[in-house]
């Protein structure tokens, strides 16, 4: 059986976290700049404000005292390292938790942590969206500079570990996701499904990279409750809560497999992948998508504990 | 001027159109490398080693909290012969110095012998009352080994120190050669090179040799670090990945019933072998300082109770003491019967009388050291010295004469170097590494070159400048080695 440290594995998990965490603000940050910039009727302090509740740090930001302008909110979501949710801190914690388990990581793996953590080191202020955009585009050929080496790595605990940690920072992410900007965009007294600024739901699109895949899914143009659809139980989409259901499942049987570890969070997992099978779209509309989406955080937070429970975590 | 009169190892006592014969080709490969091209391999290797994150942390120093160590690309190199005789020196040194561990902490032979004064041991804060009567596997106490060694001539080496606590540098030795290899590949068709990549190969299986009794069939090995914010992290983690081991830190280990085990996703594993880089004041709470947040609470009990295996064991700091150098060669002949192979450094202890008032006479030609300091602190390089820093210093040494010793000012070799103004000499210290297990020390086939990057500086410690370079042990001083080529026609 294979040997591995909880430390080592509590690390890689959140290592997983970390990184996906960065990749998320900073496809946020990009939609959110976009949506500033282009929107007919400018989006503004709204399209700010909604990025900071999105990543649960409205309170965070108003405690700086700093006014509402893209410069302040974007330099405290990305370079601020007073903040614990900006990408740098999270680049942070990454690069520390890799340190950590130097020896569970390939050179082009740990590499590649290393230099998005020295880039955004030697970076200033974000200034304009110009910048801004830039620092973005920055985080992201790293992330994906990280997951490349992911890939070439032994297909052994350590992948298996940071993919989990992986599945399950996506999933909250995009749940938050959804449920924030849904809510924000639903004007006072407008039914679900009625018409709404298509930029604002080409935003959503954008943070998940899924503006292609839904032109390909549902040829009929943006509506609301196909956007939803797709992002809830579509598999096809990497981002979906369907698809990363699936893989905490897959990465849990793998982790199974090799370690000869299963439990409770296998349990747990599958349950929800058979509930998630079974959710339809549109009936979740109906019920409350925002009862539905909070639910599903609590759950997604419980599978994390006892991921930490099974693989005894320090 | 110390440079003018110091031996060049390649260059000999010639110049650069007249180098020792044996290093011709090293000669004409830096005058015909352009310093344009030297400094482009410069800064590749730089880069390389800041993206690996080949970092050593500066205490005191906020700046820059993780530097790299600057590296030199003309190799120092050692003949077959040469690193034959120094081998045959290493080997009987590190085998007294065990000798030595065993009998202080046994039955104290030497002491009956009366060949060192027992107060020496007896109040030396590193003599460690908790390992007596320890019978480690074998009665091996310094496992690994590092041996500073300096050198003034074609055959004159002294040993300026022995580290047979936790010598660190190894991940140095081999990252240089991963980088000579990468950027300087033409040296190695010009030159038979010994190869230094087997080292982790062979440190684990001096661990694996020296496991617990009843554990020796497949015992489990770790290196213990204090953690990622450690000076020499890089080489730890370095050093448990090329074994293939775990790297562990003390939170994840735990001791039940005098029995050492980690903590792992499956459960309590047994830990049988311990490389750990944390020194002995932290090692365990209950033992050494009880404020200790690093340590592993009840690992000495294990350790006495024979159920782990620790590398170095604890207490080895009696003997690479300054104070217990001076005596090194008359414990090397108590113990092997032979004269030492490698003289020391002619050594003043202030402790004596006689031996002060020479030294105070003498201070701006002397290297004055405390003896339990390191790294280059708390030392004075005499004729490198103010009038001022002398003055302080004499003080110092009169109000504690016993806890200083004074060495001359030797005239250190040199090794040509990339500078700014081009290739210069520099000076050099080498520490190779020793290893000690079940059957005979085994001597790795390079070392750390170490280089003071000033020009005339004597001080090559990287917390002070220094920087490193390859060190290229010679198989044969024969021929270079012809590339080997597909034969042609029909010889089966």
């Amino acid at each position: 059986m294979a040997v591995m440290l909880s430390r080592t594995a509590s690390s890689l998990y959140w290592l997983g976290r970390y990184t996906e965490r960065a990749d998320f603000i900073a496809r946020l940050i990009e939609a959110t700049v976009r949506l500033d910039a282009l929107s007919a009727r400018p989006a503004g302090d709204d399209a700010w404000r909604s990025a900071l509740i999105v990543t649960y740090n409205e309170d965070a930001f108003a405690e700086t005292g700093e006014s509402f302008t893209q410069e302040n909110v974007s330099r405290f979501m990305t370079v601020d390292s007073a903040h614990p949710g900006s990408i740098i801190e999270c680049l942070r914690m990454a690069r520390n938790n890799a340190r950590a388990v130097r020896t569970a990581l390939t050179r082009e793996a740990w590499t590649a942590i290393n230099r998005a953590w020295l880039q955004f080191q030697s970076m200033g202020e974000p200034g304009g969206n110009t910048a801004t955009l830039n620092l973005v585009e920055l985080v992201k050929a790293e992330m994906r500079g990280f997951e490349g080496a992911l890939h070439r790595m032994m297909k052994n605990e350590a992948t298996w570990f940071i993919r989990l940690g992986g599945a399950i920072e996506r999933a909250d992410n995009t749940a938050r996701l959804i449920d924030v900007k849904y809510h924000l965009l639903l004007p006072e007294g407008e039914q679900v499904g009625g018409i709404v600024d298509r930029d604002q739901w080409t935003t959503i699109l954008q943070t998940v990279s899924a503006v292609t895949a839904y032109r390909w899914l549902y040829r009929e143009g943006l509506n609301p409750g196909a956007v939803i659809e797709l992002l809830m139980t579509r598999p096809e989409l990497p981002r979906s809560l369907a698809a990363c259901v699936d893989e905490c499942v897959e990465v849990l049987a793998m982790l199974g497999k090799r370690t000869g570890l299963q439990g409770e969070a296998d349990r747990m997992a599958r349950a929800r992948l058979a509930r998630m099978q079974k959710t339809r779209a549109h009936e979740v509309i109906v019920a409350g998508l925002h009862e539905y989406l909070q639910a599903f955080i609590r759950e997604n937070a419980m599978l994390d504990a006892a991921i930490a429970r099974q693989f005894r975590f320090v | 001027m110390i440079g003018s009169r110091a031996f060049d190892e390649i260059w000999g006592h010639g110049s650069p159109d007249n180098p020792r014969a044996e290093f011709s080709a090293l000669s004409s490969w830096m005058q015909s490398t352009e310093s344009e091209e030297f400094e482009r391999r410069l800064q590749s290797a730089e880069a390389t080693f800041r993206q690996l994150g080949i970092t050593f942390a500066v205490y005191g120093d906020k700046e820059a909290s993780e530097r790299i160590i600057p590296f030199d690309l003309v190799p120092r190199i050692f003949l077959a012969d040469e690193w034959r005789r120094l081998s045959e020196g290493l080997i009987q040194r590190v085998r007294a110095i065990n000798a030595f561990l065993n009998d202080i902490y046994g039955k104290r032979e030497i002491l009956k012998a009366g060949i060192l004064p027992p107060e020496l041991i007896f109040r030396n804060p590193q003599f460690r009352t908790e390992v007596a009567g320890i019978r480690p596997p074998h009665q091996v106490w310094a496992h690994i080994c590092g041996i500073d060694l300096v050198r003034t001539g074609p055959d004159d080496f002294f040993v300026l120190e022995d580290n047979a606590r936790t010598p660190s540098g190894v991940s140095y030795m081999l990252e240089n050669r991963e980088a000579m290899l990468r950027l300087c590949p033409e040296l190695f068709r010009e030159f038979r090179v010994a190869a230094v990549d087997s080292y982790p190969d062979m440190l684990h299986g001096t661990m694996r040799s020296v496991a617990p009794v009843g554990r020796e069939a497949d015992p489990v090995c770790v290196v213990l670090t204090p953690g990622h914010f450690n000076s020499a992290y890089y080489e730890h983690s370095y050093l448990a990945d090329s074994m293939g081991i775990e790297l562990v830190e003390p939170a994840d280990l735990l001791v039940d019933d005098d029995v050492v085990y980690m903590r792992t996703i499956g459960g309590y594993v047994r830990v049988d072998v311990i490389y750990r880089r944390i020194d002995d004041d932290f090692l365990d709470p209950l033992v050494f300082r009880p404020d200790s947040m690093l340590g592993v609470p009840g690992i000495m009990a294990a350790y006495r109770a024979g159920n782990v295996t620790l590398i170095n064991s604890p207490g080895n700091g009696i003997a690479d003491d300054k104070a217990i150098y001076s005596y090194m060669p008359e414990i090397v002949r108590f113990y092997t019967g032979e004269e030492a192979r490698l003289p020391n450094v002619e050594t003043h202890r202030c402790r004596e009388p006689d031996a002060l008032g020479y030294v105070l006479d003498n201070m701006h030609e002397l290297v004055v050291k405390l003896v339990d300091g390191s790294g280059g602190y708390g030392m004075l390089v005499g004729p490198a010295s103010t009038r001022e820093e002398i003055a302080d210093f004499r003080k110092a040494v009169e109000a504690e004469p016993e806890r200083y010793i004074a060495q001359p000012t030797l005239a250190l070799s040199t090794v040509p170097t990339f500078t700014q103004s081009g290739i210069a000499p520099r000076h050099v210290d080498f520490r190779p590494f020793i290893l000690t297990g079940k059957g005979k020390p085994q001597v790795v086939p390079g070392g750390l070159t170490r280089v003071a990057l000033k020009e005339g500086s004597l001080v090559v410690n990287s917390s002070q400048g220094g920087g490193t370079k390859d060190s290229f042990v010679l198989l044969d001083d024969g021929a270079p080695v012809q590339r080997q080529s597909q034969s042609q026609g029909g010889e089966a």
